[in-house]
This record gives C-alpha cells, sequence and structure tokens, in this order.
C-alpha cells in the first residue's frame, strides 16, 4: 500500500523534462528486450527497432537542447527503487542535458548506422545485440541523470556489463575474450576508485546522495584524496595515459558501432563524472589539481597522437587518437580548474566551453570515422592498412563522408574540430597571467605541446585517409568492394552533417555550453557576437567566423572554376599516371603504413619499445617486420600482474586440500572468537 | 632621463643577445663556431660594461671594459685558437644527447633561472638588475655545454662562458666588482688556459685522440 | 559595412592575386643576379601560367574528383587568406572573419588538401612527397603559435587588424622579444614556402624534392592554379611578416582616403622589393639541409620564439616597474 501511495507521489511532481527522458530512456530498453520475441530474425530488429532507437535519441538531444536554451531551474525526481534509506534520486541540470545532448545527436546516427550494419552469423544473435546495445544506451543515460551514489554506481556497473558483452560480440576468437577481459579489468579498478571516491566525498554525513556531498565540507587533505581517486576512476574509465592500456585493444575487437559507442559516448560519460566529481561536489578547490590534469592531459595527448602515426590496423590507429582526443579535453577541464581556483573565471569559463566543446566534436566525428572503418570492414574484409587503397573509387559515398571526418578530427575550419581547438588556444593564451611564481612561465610552454599535437594529429588523418582511400588498391580482391547501403549512408551523413553545422555556425554550441558554464562557474564567455561570428572575449582580441570560411573558399571555387572555362578552356584527356617517366609501376610502390609513419619512429623513438627484423643486404628472400609496443605495459603492468600471481600463489598454500585442515581452520576461528568474546 | 632609459634598453638587447649566443654554443657542431661565439660574448660584455660606465660615470668600470676587449675578445680567443690549430681539434663536436633535446632541457634550465631571479632582482637597485636572470641563464647553459660534449677542449671553452655570464651579472647588478679582483681573476683565467693548454698535449700523446672516454680507461679495475 | 571598406577589400584581393606571381619572379630575379647568371624576365610567371591554360589537361585514368578538385580549393584557401591579412589597409570586413590562429588553420587546410591529392594517384613520389610536407608542417605550427604569442603579449589581441593598429602607435624602441619573434618568424617562413635550406624550389631531382614532388602529377590548368597558389602563400606570409613586424604604411582604422591607400600600395611596394632581395641572399647564402636536420632548425626557430616569450616575461613588464 505504502509503495503504491510512493509511486504515484513521485508521479504527481511537476517534473516535465525529466520525466519524458525517463519515458524515453525506458523505450529503449523495451525496444531492447523487444528483440527477445523474435532471436533470430534480422528484419525486426534492422528495420524496426534499431530506427526506433534512433529517433528516441533524436527526441532526448531535442528535449536536452530544449532544455539548455530554456534557461529552466534544475529539476529532481526521487524513484522509489534503490536501497532502503537511498531511493533513487535523479536530476536534470545544464551540466546533465549538455551530456544527454551529446548522448542523443551522436546516438541517433550511431543507432541508423546500425540499423543497416549489423549482419546474421557474425558471433552473436541480432536480437541480443539489440537488447545489449540498448541497455548500454540507457545505462549511460542513467549515469548521466543520477543524483546519488548508488544509482550512479550500480548504473556505471550496467554500462560497463553491457559494453563488455558488446565488446565480446565475436566471443569465439581468443584475441578478442582476451581483450574483453583486460577491458573488464580496467573497467572494475576504476569503478573501485569511484567508489572509494563517493565514500570520502560524503565528508561524515554518511548520506550518499550528491546534494549532501555538495554540502559537505572536507579538509584539503581529504579533498585531494578524492579529487585524486575520481581522476584514477574517471581517467580510467576515460583512457587517459597511464590508464589506457585496454582501449587500442577493446575499440578493435568490438564491432564498428560499439567501437562508435564506446569511443563517442562511454569515454565522454567519463568526461562527464570528473566534471560533475571535481566542479559540483568538490567546488574546485586548489590550483594544483587544475595542474595535475593539465599535465596528464598534455601527456596524453601527445601520446596518443604519437603512437597513432605508427599503426598498421585502421581501428588501433583511431583508438590510439581517442586517446589524445580526450587527453585534449582534460587539458581543457585542468585549465579551467586553475583559473578557477586562481579566481580568474572569465578564463576558466572559455576553457571549459573548449573542453565541452571538443567533447561534443569528438563524440560526433569519431562515431563517424569508426562508422565509416566499419563500412570499409564489411566492404573488404580487411582490417589491415597494409592491404587496403584506392577505395575512393569503389565506394564513394563512404569516402567523400569520411573525409569531412577526416578534415574534423584534423582540426581544420570550417569544420568543428577547429572551432574547439581554437578555442583551447584561445585561453592558453591568457596563462602568463596566472598569479604563481614558474607556473606562468611553463603552462605557456604547453600551449606549444599543444600545437603540436593539433599538427600531428593532422599528420595521422592525412596517413589514415590517403591509405584507406586514396592512392592504387594494395590488393587484388579490393575491386569487389561495395559502397554503404542506403541506412548506413543516413547515419554517416546525420553525423557528418554535424561536423559541418556545427563547424559552419559554431554560436550554436557557444548557445548551449554557456548555460554549462554558468552553472558549475558562475560566469559565461561572450555569446555569438553576430549572427555570422564568435568572438569568446573580446572582437578586438580575436574572432572566428566559420560561415565566411565556408563562403570565401566555395565562393572562390566557384568563380575561379567558372572564369577558367570561360577564359581558357576545359578539355582533359587521360592517360597513364607521369611518375617522372618510370614505366614499370606497381601498386607495392606506394607508401605502406608502416612508412608514412617513419618520420615519427625516427623523431620519437624514445616513446616506443621497437623490435625490428631487418634483412641483411644478401638475403635472397628478404623480409622486413617491425613491432611496436607501449612501454607502459612492460613497466606497469607486468610488474603488477606477476605480483598479484605471486601473492596468489603463496595465499593458495591455504588450500591444501585435506579435509582436516579445513576443519581446523574452523577450529581455530571459533577458539579464537570464544578468547575475544568472552 | 632619456638618457637611462635609452641606455635600459640597449642593455636589455645586449643581455637578449648574450642568453642567444649561449643557446647557439648549445647547437653548435664545431669547435671553430664555439671560439668565434666565445669571441662574441667577450664583445657584448665589452659593449654593455660601456654603455653602464658611460651612463653611470664610473671611471673604474671604463678600465674594466678595456680589460674585457683585450682580454676577452682577442687574447683568449686567438689562444685558444692557435691551441685547437695545434691539436687539430676545429672540427667534429658531437654532443652526447642529440640537439632537439639538449636544447629543451636548457630551454627548462632558463625559465628555472629567470624563476630563481626575479626576488633577487628586487633587492638590486642599478638599472639593470632584471638582467640578473640572464645572467644566471647564462651560467646554467655553460655548464650544460660543458656536461653534454664529447672533446675535452670544449670544457674550457664552457668553463670561459660561465665567467662571462658571472662577469655580466656583476656589472649588471653591482656595477662592477672591486678593481683588484678583477685583475686577479684575469690571470686565473689566463695561467688557467695555459695550463689547460699544456694538459691537453699530455692527453693526446698519451690516447692520439682529445675524446674525453678515453680518460675512463684510466680506472682501476 | 560601407563601400569604401568593401572596395579596398575587393581591391587588395585583386592585388595579391595579381602580384603574387610577379613578387615569386623578383625574387628568382634577385638569385640570379646574385648567382652572377642572367636573369630571366621579371614576367617569366605570368608568361608561364598563360602557357599552362592554354594546354589540355592530362590526368591518370585513376585520379579522383579529389585530385581534381584540389587545385581550386587550394587557390580558394589562399584567396581567402589574402583577404584576411591587412597587407594595405585594416578596416576590412573579412579581417575580423579570422584572427592569426585561424589563419594558421586556414595554411594546415591548404596543405592537407595537397597532400591528399598527393597521396591520390599512389606513385611513390606522390606519397614521398606527402609525408615530408606534413612532417615540416607539424614541426612548423609550434613555432608559429608562439610567435604569436609573443605578438599577444605584446599587445593583448591576436587579431591582425589589432596588432597592425597597435604597433603603429607603440612608440619605436627596439624591444629583443620582437626581434626573436622576427626571426623565428622568418624561419618558418622559409620552411612552410619550400625554401632553401629546407626545400629547393628549383631542384630537378625528385627525391630531394618535398613540395615539387606533390604537384607532380598535375598538368595545365591544374598546374596553373596550385603554382599561383604557390606563389600566393609565400606573398600571403610575407604580408603577415609585414603586419606583424613592419606595419609602417599600412591605412589604419580610421584613415580614409585615397592618399592613405596611395601610401599603402606604395609601401607595401617597396616592402615587397626589399623582402624579396633579402629572400634572394638568405637562399644563395644557405645550403640545403638533410631532410632529418629539418627537426632540429624548425626547434631552432621553436626555442628562439619561446626566449622571446621569456625574456619578455622577464624584462619587458618589469622595466616598467
Amino acid at each position: 500500500m505504502s509503495r503504491a501511495h510512493q509511486w504515484i507521489a513521485a508521479a504527481m511532481t511537476p517534473d516535465h523534462a525529466l520525466r519524458v527522458l525517463l519515458i524515453l530512456i525506458l523505450f529503449w530498453v523495451v525496444l531492447g528486450a523487444g528483440g527477445l520475441l523474435r532471436p533470430r530474425t534480422l528484419r525486426l530488429v534492422a528495420h524496426i527497432l534499431f530506427p526506433l532507437g534512433a529517433v528516441a535519441c533524436a527526441g532526448v538531444a531535442a528535449l536536452a537542447g530544449i532544455f539548455l536554451t530554456s534557461g529552466h531551474a534544475p529539476e529532481t525526481m526521487i524513484l522509489p527503487p534503490g536501497l532502503p534509506d537511498l531511493p533513487f534520486h535523479l536530476r536534470l541540470d545544464p551540466l546533465s542535458a549538455f551530456f544527454l545532448l551529446l548522448l542523443g545527436a551522436a546516438g541517433a546516427g550511431i543507432s541508423i548506422f546500425s540499423a543497416g550494419y549489423f549482419r546474421v552469423g557474425e558471433g552473436s544473435a541480432p536480437a541480443l545485440h539489440c537488447l545489449q546495445y540498448h541497455v548500454f544506451l540507457a545505462s549511460m543515460a542513467v549515469v548521466i541523470l543520477a543524483n546519488d551514489a548508488y544509482l550512479f554506481m550500480v548504473a556505471w556497473e550496467t554500462m560497463a556489463l553491457s559494453s563488455y558483452f558488446l565488446v565480446t560480440s565475436q566471443h569465439r576468437i581468443p584475441e578478442i575474450r582476451r581483450a574483453g577481459f583486460l577491458y573488464l579489468l580496467m573497467a572494475h579498478v576504476g569503478a573501485l576508485c569511484i567508489l572509494l571516491s563517493f565514500g570520502v566525498l560524503q565528508g561524515g554525513s554518511w548520506q550518499f546522495t550528491f546534494d549532501a556531498m555538495r554540502g559537505a565540507s572536507l579538509t584539503p587533505f581529504w579533498a585531494t584524496t578524492a579529487f585524486a581517486l575520481a581522476l584514477l576512476g574517471f581517467g580510467a574509465k576515460a583512457g587517459l595515459v597511464p590508464l589506457h592500456v585496454w582501449l587500442p585493444e577493446a575499440h578493435p575487437a568490438a564491432p564498428s558501432p560499439v567501437s562508435a559507442m564506446m569511443s563517442g559516448l562511454m569515454l565522454k560519460t567519463a568526461i562527464y563524472g570528473m566534471l560533475r566529481a571535481s566542479f559540483d561536489l568538490l567546488h574546485v578547490q586548489f590550483w594544483q589539481w587544475g595542474a595535475a590534469m593539465l599535465v596528464l592531459g598534455l601527456f596524453s595527448a601527445l601520446f596518443g597522437a604519437i603512437f597513432a602515426a605508427v599503426q598498421t590496423d585502421m581501428k588501433r590507429l583511431l583508438a590510439y587518437s581517442s586517446i589524445e582526443n580526450v587527453g585534449l579535453i582534460f587539458t581543457g577541464i585542468g585549465l579551467s580548474v586553475l583559473f578557477a581556483a586562481s579566481h580568474m573565471p572569465l578564463f576558466a569559463a572559455l576553457a571549459l566551453t573548449a573542453a565541452l566543446l571538443h567533447a561534443l566534436n569528438h563524440a560526433l566525428f569519431k562515431s563517424l570515422l569508426f562508422l565509416a572503418t566499419g563500412s570499409v570492414l564489411h566492404a573488404t574484409q580487411q582490417r589491415s592498412l597494409g592491404k587496403l587503397g584506392g577505395l575512393i573509387r569503389r565506394m564513394p559515398w563512404v569516402a567523400a563522408l569520411a573525409l569531412v571526418g577526416t578534415l574534423a578530427i584534423a582540426g581544420l575550419p570550417p569544420l568543428n574540430g577547429f572551432v574547439s581547438e581554437w578555442l583551447l588556444l584561445q585561453s592558453f593564451l591568457f596563462t602568463p597571467q596566472l598569479p604563481h611564481a614558474f607556473v606562468n612561465m611553463l603552462v605557456p610552454l604547453g600551449a606549444s605541446v599543444l600545437a603540436l599535437t593539433v599538427a600531428l594529429a593532422a599528420y595521422v588523418m592525412v596517413k589514415f585517409y590517403g591509405i584507406i582511400f586514396l592512392g592504387q588498391p594494395r590488393e587484388a580482391n579490393l575491386s569487389h568492394a561495395h559502397d554503404a547501403n542506403k541506412l548506413e549512408r543516413l547515419g554517416l551523413g546525420w553525423l557528418a552533417g554535424g561536423c559541418i553545422l556545427i563547424g559552419v555556425l559554431p554560436q550554436l554550441a557557444l548557445r548551449i555550453a554557456a548555460p554549462v558554464t554558468g552553472q558549475l562557474l558562475g560566469t559565461t564567455v561572450a555569446p555569438a557576437l553576430s549572427f555570422w561570428r564568435i568572438a569568446p572575449i573580446a572582437p578586438e582580441q580575436a574572432s572566428y567566423s566559420g560561415l565566411v570560411f565556408l563562403a570565401g573558399i566555395a565562393g572562390v571555387f566557384a568563380v575561379t572554376f567558372v572564369l577558367v572555362r570561360l577564359i581558357a578552356h576545359g578539355r582533359t584527356r587521360r592517360t597513364a599516371p607521369w611518375d617522372c617517366g618510370y614505366p614499370w609501376q606497381t601498386a607495392r610502390m606506394q607508401d605502406t603504413a608502416e612508412g608514412f609513419g617513419q618520420p615519427i619512429r625516427h623523431m620519437f623513438g624514445g616513446f616506443f619499445r621497437m623490435e625490428r627484423d631487418l634483412p641483411a643486404a644478401d638475403d635472397p628472400a628478404p623480409r622486413y617486420r617491425i613491432h611496436i609496443e607501449d612501454r607502459f605495459w612492460r613497466a606497469i603492468y607486468q610488474p603488477i600482474a606477476h605480483g598479484v600471481q605471486r601473492t596468489a600463489d603463496a595465499v593458495s598454500i591455504l588450500q591444501g586440500g585435506r579435509l582436516s585442515v579445513y576443519l581446523l581452520y574452523s577450529f581455530l576461528t571459533l577458539l579464537v572468537l570464544l578468547v575475544f568474546v568472552l | 632621463m632619456l638618457k637611462s632609459h635609452l641606455v635600459a634598453e640597449l642593455l636589455r638587447l645586449l643581455a637578449a643577445g648574450l642568453l642567444l649566443i649561449s643557446f647557439a654554443m648549445l647547437s653548435r657542431r664545431r669547435t671553430q663556431r664555439l671560439i668565434t661565439l666565445l669571441a662574441w660574448q667577450g664583445a657584448i660584455l665589452f659593449l654593455s660594461t660601456s654603455l653602464v660606465a658611460w651612463d653611470a660615470g664610473l671611471t673604474e668600470l671604463w678600465y674594466s671594459a678595456a680589460l674585457t676587449l683585450i682580454l676577452k675578445v682577442i687574447a683568449l680567443p686567438w689562444i685558444l685558437h692557435r691551441l685547437i690549430q695545434r691539436l687539430g681539434a676545429q672540427w667534429d663536436n658531437e654532443p652526447l644527447v642529440n640537439i632537439p633535446v639538449t636544447m629543451l632541457v636548457g630551454l627548462v634550465l632558463v625559465i628555472f633561472a629567470f624563476g630563481l631571479a626575479q626576488p633577487i632582482s628586487m633587492m638590486a637597485t642599478t638599472i639593470t638588475r632584471h638582467t640578473i636572470g640572464i645572467a644566471l641563464a647564462v651560467i646554467l647553459l655553460s655548464f650544460l655545454m660543458m656536461i653534454t660534449r664529447r672533446k675535452a677542449i670544449t670544457q674550457v671553452i664552457g668553463f670561459l662562458a660561465m665567467e662571462n655570464g658571472l662577469f655580466f651579472a656583476a656589472t649588471s647588478a653591482t656595477y662592477g666588482m672591486p678593481m683588484v679582483i678583477e685583475l686577479g681573476i684575469a690571470l686565473d683565467l689566463l695561467v688557467a688556459v695555459f695550463i689547460l693548454g699544456i694538459f691537453f698535449f699530455q692527453i693526446r700523446e698519451q690516447f692520439d685522440s682529445l675524446d674525453l672516454h678515453h680518460l675512463e680507461s684510466l680506472r682501476e679495475d | 559595412m560601407r563601400t569604401i571598406s568593401l572596395v579596398r577589400q575587393l581591391g587588395e584581393v585583386l592585388v595579391a592575386v595579381g602580384i603574387a606571381p610577379l613578387f615569386a619572379g623578383w625574387i628568382a630575379q634577385c638569385r640570379a643576379w646574385l648567382q652572377n647568371r642572367t636573369a630571366p624576365p621579371l614576367l617569366q610567371p605570368y608568361h608561364m601560367l598563360h602557357k599552362l591554360f592554354q594546354k589540355d589537361a592530362a590526368l591518370a585514368t585513376d585520379a579522383s574528383s579529389l585530385f581534381r578538385s584540389t587545385p581550386y580549393v587550394l587557390f580558394g584557401t589562399m584567396v581567402l587568406a589574402a583577404a584576411i591579412i591587412p597587407s594595405i589597409a585594416t578596416d576590412l570586413p573579412f579581417a575580423r572573419a579570422a584572427d592569426a590562429i585561424a589563419l594558421i588553420g586556414v595554411f594546415a587546410t591548404a596543405r592537407v588538401f595537397l597532400s591528399l591529392a598527393a597521396m591520390d594517384i599512389g606513385t611513390a613520389f606522390g606519397s614521398m612527397g606527402a609525408r615530408r610536407e606534413m612532417m615540416v608542417g607539424f614541426l612548423a605550427e609550434p613555432a608559429l603559435l608562439m610567435v604569436l604569442f609573443n605578438a599577444f603579449l605584446l599587445f593583448g589581441s591576436t587579431a591582425l587588424p589589432s596588432l597592425v593598429d597597435g604597433y603603429a602607435m607603440k612608440r619605436s624602441v627596439v624591444d629583443p622579444s620582437v626581434l626573436f619573434a622576427a626571426v623565428a618568424f622568418l624561419m618558418v617562413m622559409l620552411a612552410e614556402n619550400g625554401r632553401i635550406p629546407i626545400d629547393n624550389p628549383a631542384t630537378h631531382l625528385e627525391l630531394t624534392m618535398i613540395h615539387e614532388a606533390m604537384l607532380l602529377e598535375y598538368s595545365a590548368r591544374h598546374l596553373a592554379l596550385v603554382e599561383w597558389a604557390s606563389s600566393l602563400k609565400l606573398f600571403n606570409y610575407a604580408c603577415i611578416g609585414f603586419a606583424l613586424f613592419l606595419p609602417w604604411g599600412i591605412a589604419t582604422h580610421g584613415s580614409d582616403g585615397g592618399v592613405s591607400m596611395l601610401i599603402a600600395v606604395a609601401a607595401l611596394a617597396a616592402k615587397l622589393v626589399v623582402a624579396g632581395a633579402g629572400l634572394a641572399l638568405i637562399e644563395s647564402l644557405s645550403a640545403k639541409l638533410r631532410l632529418f636536420r629539418a627537426p632540429e632548425y624548425l626547434a631552432i626557430a621553436f626555442l628562439l620564439a619561446v626566449l622571446g616569450l621569456l625574456v619578455h616575461l622577464l624584462l619587458g613588464t618589469s622595466a616598467n616597474a
């Protein structure tokens, strides 16, 4: 009886947006379960369930966007399930609305693509895929909406488990099982750190709601401990160095839409968690936190970019590129904390806007790129860069949309990647004004590391696009490649459209990021100056107009084309390529993936652990082999694994197998309890 | 006070030039060039001492400037030049760590020196007190150069560059040292270069090369 | 937006597009004089462009639409950059569409498109040129950014019109950080435009090429547009250098009328003559570096810019105390 009363009372509270969002989330779970009705048929899953899920994603995004731009006060809701004295608390405020918008916008594109992607016979049944996928999506949304530690951890665990099942879809292959195990292990290490952090954050009140944590006052030592634990936990999930080792294994092992979800959406929930913990629950107290995040972020960014440049597997390359982008986001967050703790809120808002925007942009263009590799994989069955090439002629749609994604991730105007990187560089310009002694001279050097990383990302993406889509096909069977089907094209096009929209009209993105910085820091950067350009601090200081860029380039393109045709002519003839007159050109003479990465390998050799097999000069059948490994694996993870193994071996002595020994243990315990109790 | 303002600007320019030369010494591969750079350092010291002498009107500093000109711009580079010609060590002088990494370490040292020097420069009273940071940076950079090179002759050059930095610090912070001390230091430098020159001939006779790693074989095993 | 600024904007773009090949021709003339050769006629680049436009374009059978559209995209980005950089006047409508950092982004777009087009045909030299060009590009960007950082510290802005206005009002004293930044900018300009000591623009040896290797498959009007875009890129870099370090003569905000425009055009011409001669002198005195010495060269440029920054932080602000 009382339960029913509670349910009705919960339904009566006037929280419209939050209620509709919860209904949409429940709808996802229902869709997932609906697939189980006919487990083996593909049509139900592909043509009905996934598209409906995409519509729900778009709905979530739209609602979140309306909530953000209308400036409503935060809404809360309490649901009866949960622990006896800790029911589920939910909260919709600008920070969660922003990340829900991100989730919905990118998720819609991925869902539509998946509708056309999943085929029968690849590992798990399609219905199981549908269930796991939608549970994953729903759990991420609940993580973003959670307002108490218990619901947060429940949703976090659900996220980890459902993504584990998705990663190990093709579970008959041993490498994929290994990758899944590593992923689950790191996810749980991170979850443990987050749990401990919540334990510290409650600050003695033993109330685990976020409201209680906001109000708790912690000593500097405990606040820093909570921050460090949160950084470890959320950093492990986001892929921050040195906790990144699971990323390059899990992303290639998963099917491409799942990789897109993990890279585009799951890493952002970790970013959300970090923002919630440091800004909202801990009220950014110390500049040293910001400096630590800045250093870790810059190092991760450089590390990710350098490793991406030497990869030969296209999905591993994208995984390392995700590490790089997460590093950039953490750099922005670190800079923001640094400014906020030094009482410079306007610059903190600028840095935070850059970080938020980069998270949104990354969700869009990284999902686009992973989905494009999915299409390539389906068409060619090849993942290695050494066996691809020339696909722009066989798959023009995928190539064109992947070009948009490549240009966006390389940070080139007028697309969206450039806007967030520009804002981040702008915020670095103000760091010499920081009041701390050595910091104001060292942090500007961070701007140069940032510029190096961004330029290196362009290098990596030219390698990625050039070797897969351009040039000559490196294998004969690539001539049978087919282009993506309609649903896949729709998904790719949605994401590419998002990239172009934010690039050309960054004012929209600034408008949705403004309430978030207002909530977390109290100030916002200047809104759009006019409809055609943005000027975050002041128009005399710097301004940018994506519209002018696009219009200018396109306009000159058109005018030049017409003028050249009019004044000269447009005659063309097709011949064999010139190639400096060398007549016996084959496809093997172009750059390989290793070859394109050779300058990076030469310059940054100290970062890698390389094993090379070089042929001798008189070798009749010369073979060249190179294997590049992560130093962190040998330096940190293997010693820890060996230590754990040794400890386990030592403890296993206790399990002798003899019954009398076990009875002896019980007897000894009984004696000890008798002595201490009596 | 226009004269002082212009002098301060010129001194800033000379200080920046001194820092630039110290970095250039980190990156040069040929010993011959290092000596030329050392001579340029001496020239900058001569100019800056003359400027300070003219602005503050201290005759002692004029003598000091003349001594710098004779010793650091003419005599010492000439002696070193003759030395390396007779030793045959004009060229090849690869650093131990590659050049971009050495430069980055140098950059960090400069930041360190600048950070340390800021409270000190608040206490000095001359017009050029802010250049103490640069002098400290020059000293640290020459030390780095001494550490990261293979050939023995660069140790001497680094030692002389360090002394240049000290001299610059003295001139900028305290309007020069007492004359007696300066003459003493100058004599010490000359003697040191002569003795080291003899030493180098001994090394070359013993090992047929000036590479420093040969000295490690003198260790008792 | 007043019509006079629109007219000025259009005029500036036309001047840039028109004079850029002449600038390249002048540098070639100076080089020839310094090397004791007979110089080609000053208008030779125009003759070459005319000749190229008349020819039929010979495209490889496998060339994609990316390859065919890249010359137009390159030309478009360079013209856009020319519209943004205040070479004659600062009161331009397009100048507010981008600050200096966004300009670096425009040049990066051009570089990426050219590299992709070079990889399109699938020859060995094309991908080699693409790889080398991207390598030089990614090393030059930090140095260029630090130069702009310097400018920001001195004048509080990265928008070029504000920089020009601010510099023209400053009393003309030589500042060491400006000097360091200028030398660093010069070194980066040589690297990015494929000049000695990074790349020899007149070489015929394909294995030593960086920029030329990417153009090997282009012919006729496509080659003409790419070459025009390259000379426009050099012109743009020169104008950025003038705006940052030698802005005297540019019609600043508030000065209207024909006289200031004439002075600005004359000043630009004079600066270009001197800059061209200077570039030719540097090219004739230096030797081309080995490819893997290029990172050292760019590291030196980066270091100079950072030194300028640090010197300003230590000496510049406290000298006024």
